[in-house]
């Protein structure tokens, strides 16, 4: 059987990069390749996933910096010919401020690091990370970060829910917009959007901090076979 | 000619700064009165070497556009002030 190779980009400040090792190997035929940011070329990877942390330091703003790195050069080039990129937590910033998804992340509404787990509404099945959930379905990822307030202007939010491009929303344990459901104020409650295209996706939420149920949670395993099944 | 920088950054209007907020209450909470519309934003200084003026300035601005502000929630302004050498 071949092997789908999936390149983990690594930043000076990444800090979830073996969680998505371990996320990636879990799936079959998959096999994570490390990709250091300094790197210029994929290593022959057909799936790229840019994983959480603080690249830089979290310097200027977050993923400002990062998006320069010599790698995020051939991942630009990779997302424009149509290869799947997922983009978790500081790779969804990243992925903003490389023009590869729209609008930007800003800091939480409540200026505090938000940390705990977060129920989520699949808002459309119909991409290639997604064909593993029901639309509708509220799933269960860890959040953790200080800028996850997604903003981007009115028009271009006019758009991606017209385009069903809002994969992601925060809500409630009963799926319901409840007090508090939304961790860090992002306008229409938007944890994650995917491109026009449908190849890139980026959420605050951490599908690799759910692939256990003894750790609470194992909903994110999907993305990480979608992405692998799109890949190979 | 050598010129000496200043970048100023801030949010949009209108675009929420809990920064900005949080500052305001806390000066009105130790007893100062009137404070609005407090925003909080960078400021970056740096010196540059270049031919002329003109091609200086628009170094800095496209330095601004790329990387030192982002356009979707920020806006800058910035000022090049020449030195003799």
């Amino acid at each position: 059987m071949t092997q789908v190779p999936i390149g983990i980009v690594r930043f000076p400040g990444t800090n979830c990069d073996q969680d998505v090792f371990d996320a990636v190997a879990a799936v079959e035929r998959a096999c994570p390749v490390w990709l250091w940011h300094k790197e210029t070329d994929l290593q022959g990877a057909k799936g790229v996933v840019l994983a959480g942390g603080f690249s830089y330091g979290d310097y200027l703003r977050a993923g400002a910096i990062a998006r320069f790195s010599p790698i995020m050069e051939e991942v630009v080039r990779f997302a424009v010919d149509g290869g799947p990129v997922l983009g978790i937590c500081n790779g969804f910033q990243i992925l903003t401020e490389a023009g590869l998804l729209p609008g930007a992340l800003m800091r939480n509404d409540r200026l505090t690091f938000v940390c705990r787990p977060q129920s989520l509404k699949v808002e459309t099945a119909d991409t290639l990370f997604t064909r593993q959930y029901e639309r509708g379905q509220v799933i269960s990822f860890p959040v953790a970060h200080a800028e996850g307030n997604f903003a981007a202007d009115p028009a271009m939010i006019d758009r991606l829910e017209d385009e069903c491009r809002v994969v992601f929303r925060y809500v409630d344990d009963r799926g319901g917009k409840g007090l508090d459901a939304n961790p860090n104020g992002s306008i229409n409650d938007i944890a994650g959007v995917i491109n026009e295209r449908g190849n890139v996706l980026g959420l605050m939420p951490h599908p690799d901090r759910a692939m256990d149920r003894m750790l609470g949670s194992a909903d994110g395993r999907g993305i990480f076979q979608g992405l692998v099944e799109a890949a190979a | 000619m050598k010129a000496r920088v200043e970048v100023h950054i801030q949010l949009k209007p209108g675009m929420l700064d809990p920064q900005g907020e949080t500052l305001e209450h806390a000066l009105t909470a130790i007893g100062y009165e009137g404070v609005r519309s407090m925003r909080v934003g960078k400021w970056i200084t740096f010196e540059i070497e270049g031919d002329e003026s003109d091609a200086v300035e628009s170094q800095v601005e496209e330095m601004c556009d790329r990387l030192l502000a982002n356009p979707i929630i920020e806006r800058y302004e910035y000022h090049v002030m020449r030195e003799e050498s």
